[in-house]
């Protein structure tokens, strides 16, 4: 079966966070060998992969195991902080890991058994929810009246308090969030935003900068008139939408930017 | 690059997010659209021969770009090389807009991204960190801002 690998390489090596990283020493498997023998990788977890190098500096991985369907356990083996990278799948090999201590053996157990996809996928959603019901409550409690931009439009859910934008990475390639600074910049870090040269604050969502809709103090210059139109409200708090309606903004924003420091602006 | 197949075999036998069948063409000199069994699991995405029960290949959704292209078409790139692109024609704009929606939503790099959003939110609203009871607020992949190991 064919897999992306070169991409799949490259997401393990470029400078996109890694849940957990650490030499281990990887039990090798070897059939009608009665001797079992370790040998010490560097793994790195990112996400549901998990991949491990012949050295730290490597810059190929050398294999890669895909965590979905497995238990990670501690086990009986000789070795001392030995554990176990199960599947479900009866007939799959398991990989047997051995760390350097205690403390290592507990982050890399404790890291491996909550990288599946479905567990990240149930906290979300849990916060999803729990935000939703923030949300609600807050506005049952909120009798401050509200600034309409126009007729009948529901509020975005956090009005004044909205998360500045530069909390959220310029998310315009899947998973790769670029704020221009050159290469993956993973979230929040060398926030163009933050610098000192901009002293206003960040600009609140563009949901008032429709064609006929204009809010004073804006401080943000007017984007065109294809900008659709909010899909948030209180009841649809749902982060896929506002992503991908921010994602427009900022890439407006971003270019904004990379032309201000092109002309040396700090 | 070693991997196991069979868990990626495995992980293909899985309940869809989204499976059917499009047409799909690989970024290959000379290769044409060719209909298949595109399928939808965590952040792969799995492609059949439309008889076949095994997986012809698949696709590790993280760091790739999904575009809309002309009507009914979307394609599949990957940062390092934008311009290798997989090719997707569907049956309606309907349902090629519904694909592009959930494989932008199918990397693990958008959940991280979403649980940090929906975290600081619900910090900012109820003074309270979500994450806590799941013993989870002090990993590094949930941090707000710069994410160092």
């Amino acid at each position: 079966m064919k897999l992306n690998e070169r991409s799949v390489a490259h997401y393990a090596t470029c400078d996109s966070p890694a849940d957990h990283a650490g030499f281990l020493r990887k039990r090798v498997e070897r059939h009608h060998h009665h001797a079992t023998s370790y040998q010490r990788r560097w793994f790195v977890l990112k996400g549901n992969l998990l991949f491990y190098f012949e050295e730290r500096e490597s810059r190929e991985p050398l294999g890669l195991v895909v965590l979905e369907g497995c238990t990670v356990e501690l086990c009986e083996a000789t070795e001392e902080f030995a554990f176990a990278i199960r599947f479900d799948d009866a007939g799959a090999r398991a990989y047997v890991l051995v760390a350097d201590g205690q403390a290592a053996m507990e982050a890399w157990v404790k890291a491996l058994s909550r990288a599946s996809f479905d567990y990240m996928r149930l906290v979300v959603k849990e916060l999803e929810k729990q935000l939703e019901e923030a949300c609600k409550s807050l506005a049952a409690c909120r009798k401050s009246p509200r600034k309409s931009s126009s007729s009948g439009r529901k509020r975005h859910l956090s009005n004044p308090a909205l998360l500045p934008l530069q909390e959220k990475p310029a998310i315009l390639e899947n998973g790769y969030s670029t704020w221009g600074s050159g290469g993956g910049v993973p979230g929040g870090a060398a926030c163009p935003d933050r610098d000192g040269g901009h002293a206003k604050p960040p600009p609140l969502p563009p949901r008032r900068r429709l064609a006929t809709g204009s809010t004073a103090g804006s401080p943000v210059p007017s984007f065109s008139p294809a900008m659709p139109e909010s899909p948030v409200s209180l009841a649809t708090v749902c982060f896929s939408k506002l992503h991908s309606w921010y994602g427009q903004e900022i890439a407006v924003l971003r270019r904004e930017w990379q032309e201000r420091q092109k002309r040396g602006h700090p | 690059m070693r991997y196991n197949e069979r868990e990626l075999l495995s992980l293909a036998r899985q309940p869809a997010e989204k499976a059917a069948e499009i047409l799909m063409r690989v970024p290959k000199k000379g290769s044409v659209l060719k209909k298949r069994l595109v399928k939808l699991v965590v952040n792969f995405l799995f492609y059949f021969r439309t008889d076949e029960a095994e997986p012809i290949g698949a696709l590790l959704l993280e760091h790739c770009r999904i575009t809309k292209e002309e009507e009914n078409v979307f394609s599949i790139s990957f940062i390092e090389e934008p311009e290798r692109k997989y090719c997707f024609e569907c049956d309606s704009e309907e349902q090629c807009l519904e694909w592009i929606e959930a494989l932008k939503r199918a990397s693990y790099e958008f959940m991280r991204r979403s649980l940090i959003f929906y975290r600081n939110e619900i910090q900012k609203m109820t003074g309270k960190d979500p994450l806590e009871q799941y013993g989870i607020s002090e990993e590094a992949r949930f941090q707000l801002g710069t994410h160092k190991q």
